[in-house]
């Protein structure tokens, strides 16, 4: 009998029961709450007169809504409708007896930047959240994956989830990665190879030395856009890297649970004999700093290459696709992305707003001053906690000297639903993950790439690449 | 659950690909608490020419009379024919919950993103996987006979054409015996929660920590 992938272990571990439908069902360890998803599904639990099953499962915060500029109370939120969902969700938490980290909490910020941070995700768990950038959580070898409201209901009234189980995907990136090459590097560079259908309907495996040589941070980063990749849930196996990132947080375990869970916990990896139904080699001698250029995250290119040419393009439906988005863009095929202007810049999201992002950003960006042609520079850190730590190092000294914006965690620019937001026609250098057509403000232009990408194309108000800044 | 058995209807085609769900609800209107509503902000970006947001008066603004669901021949459609990985993106369920606001039944695409397609099914919308070239065929004839009318029979497993020429599609036992019964999901499950508790039971013995409670608030 050939051995078992990761998500096999995960998912046996987690299966309450087979049904002879085909269908499964998944108990849920880990539940993460934020205010935009789950007011329909609190309302749906009181209609039907449903209580939790297991309040300690859950964990909440606000995020997508909140402005990035100080305030103290839901009070100060000015737009009416972020505020009601603010104060929405801290009316659901109290009456149903979940912990949120709120307003003014240290520990307040972007889901899937406080759940690691707490230790509210440990390996080995079932983690989902109302938010399709849950996978990142997959990086502490977790079976983590988005969902939608009413799946955030059933949760909360069973903690389990209707599940079919997904197929295994491995990609593998194997060698050693170049200077100035991170981890959004690697993601934008494998979704620009298999695309942003390429891995649906599978778990993804993110494996191979170039992987394991990632910190925890960079791994989550990767983790996060296996969902602009199609699947639902990316993981990457437990090493010490793990094991010494989880230690010490205040809801991992401690004591003798300490021992106990690490031992388990260094089960988690694939077995040598296990199968795939996918595999995708990727070589990190091949990965340079990427750029996206389109309206999709698999429309991506080198930093020093020019953009493609639709007409070569032997697809139909994705040939005018990329038309469509040149248009939209207001770009033309065959320029150098450096070539393309930068109006603002965001440095945040739960992709790239830990420390390690910070201090690339601030890399790049000390003793050296934004572009005047830049109208903003955004920098947002994805919790309180990070916020603090960036402080301590200095790091929003540094950003201010060089005319960048120092703001309060939140998720901020990635979607704009708060007032961080690009006007029309605006080319920003993102380190988010998505660019579609007005995520980041109506008629908005996003180019997604690394925080050190984003901070050198704040400095000279064009994309140049790192890789030649002293 | 709406129960979906047989659906007979206007077929409006939306030709591109990677439709994402920023696209088919934006960021703006997902402040709502509410479940209904977002049909007059479906495909906002594309079927307005100016900038939406909550609360407006969607009748009094300039619509994009280039954008299929304006279009005279499309008014009263109830099902989407759609190009590959429709319903990639964020995980919001509002995305299905505006295209049955609207009046769509059945979204009929050569692939789904995940999330999206597992949230159709929660919201009594069903979506439809046929095969690349089996889609073309049905783009070609609605081109060729725009008001063309589809039937989605669940049961049988088909969509069918005026002309009677049929379309087998797969489905998921569980989700197709939902869907026909207008079941209620977490009704169901909590019929097992015997199973679910001594799941728990086992767990709590092999991986106490899961099970910590920590302090609230």
């Amino acid at each position: 009998m050939a051995g078992k992938t990761l998500y096999d272990k995960l998912w046996d571990a987690h299966l309450v029961a087979q049904r002879e439908d085909g269908s499964a069902l998944i108990y849920i360890d880990r539940h993460i709450i934020h205010e935009v998803t789950s007011p329909q599904a609190f309302e749906g639990l009181r209609l039907a007169g449903r209580q939790p099953w297991r309040t300690g499962a859950a964990v909440a915060t606000i995020d997508h809504n909140v402005p990035t500029t100080p305030f103290k109370s839901a009070a100060d939120i000015t737009d009416e409708t972020s505020r009601i969902q603010v104060q929405t969700l801290q009316d659901n938490t109290r009456e149903f007896g979940i912990t949120e980290f709120g307003i003014g909490d240290v520990r307040q910020g972007i889901v899937h930047v406080m759940a690691p941070e707490q230790g509210a995700v440990v390996p080995g768990m079932t983690v989902v959240c109302g938010d399709s950038h849950t996978s990142t959580n997959g990086a502490l070898a977790c079976l983590a994956h988005g969902i939608g409201t009413s799946e955030v209901e059933h949760v909360l009234a069973t903690q389990t989830l209707v599940a079919k189980k997904m197929k295994n995907m491995q990609v593998k990136v194997e060698g050693d990665l170049g200077p100035g090459v991170t981890a959004k590097d690697v993601v934008l560079h494998i979704i620009g190879v298999i695309g942003t259908a390429g891995g649906t309907g599978h778990a993804i495996e993110f494996a191979g030395s170039a992987i394991r040589s990632l910190s925890m941070e960079g791994r989550m980063t990767v983790c996060n856009m296996a969902i602009e990749a199609g699947a639902r849930a990316g993981m990457v196996a437990v090493d010490d890297t793990t094991v010494d990132y989880v230690k010490g947080r205040p809801m991992a375990p401690s004591g003798e649970q300490w021992a106990q869970a690490e031992a388990y916990w260094r089960t988690l990896v694939s077995d040598d004999d296990a199968r795939f139904d996918t595999v995708v080699e990727i070589d990190a001698a091949d990965i340079r700093p990427q750029v996206s250029w389109g309206t999709s995250p698999e429309m991506v290119v080198a930093v020093d290459a020019n953009l493609p040419d639709p007409q070569a393009e032997s697809d139909e439906v994705k040939r005018s696709g990329m038309l469509r988005a040149y248009e939209y863009m207001g770009l033309k095929p065959g320029i150098k992305v450096g070539d393309i202007p930068v109006d603002r810049v965001f440095i945040g999201s739960c992709t790239n707003s830990r420390i390690e992002d910070l201090r690339a950003a601030a890399d790049v960006a000390r003793g050296r001053k934004k572009a005047d042609s830049v109208k903003q520079v955004l920098v947002v850190p994805g919790s309180g906690l990070v916020k603090k730590q960036a402080e301590q190092e200095g790091l929003d000294k540094i950003f201010i000297e060089a005319g960048f914006e120092w703001r309060e965690p939140g998720c901020s620019m990635c979607l704009a639903m708060n007032p961080d937001r690009l006007q029309p026609g605006e080319h920003c250098a993102s380190t988010s993950n998505r660019n579609f057509e007005g995520r980041q403000g109506n008629g908005g232009r996003t180019h997604l790439v690394s925080p050190a990408m984003a901070a050198a194309a704040a400095v000279a108000g064009h994309f140049v690449d790192v890789r030649g800044l002293g | 659950m709406e129960k979906f058995v047989k659906h007979e209807g206007l077929v409006a085609p939306l030709d591109r690909a990677n439709v994402d769900t920023d696209q088919i609800i934006p960021k703006q209107f997902l402040k709502s608490i509410k479940r209904t509503g977002f049909g007059p902000n479906l495909f906002d970006e594309w079927r307005y020419l100016d900038e939406g947001y909550p609360g407006q008066d969607n009748d009094a603004r300039p619509e994009n009379p280039d954008f299929v669901l304006n279009r005279p021949e499309y008014q009263g459609a109830t099902v989407l024919l759609a190009r590959r990985n429709f319903g990639c993106g964020s995980s919001r369920e509002h995305a299905p919950w505006a295209l049955m606001d609207f009046g769509f039944r059945a979204v009929i695409a050569p692939s789904f993103a995940d999330i999206f397609y597992n949230n159709c099914f929660k919201n009594g919308l069903l979506p439809i996987v046929l095969s690349e070239e089996q889609m073309e065929e049905l783009f070609q004839a609605e081109a060729a006979n725009p008001g063309l009318r589809l039937t989605v029979d669940l049961e049988a497993q088909q969509v069918r054409t005026p002309d009677g020429k049929a379309y087998a599609f797969d489905i998921d036992e569980f989700r197709k015996h939902c869907l026909l019964n207008g079941l209620d999901e977490i009704g169901l499950t909590l019929q097992e929660a015997d199973t679910i508790r001594a799941y728990e039971e086992r767990r709590r013995a092999r991986e106490p920590w899961v099970f910590a409670e920590h302090a609230s608030h």
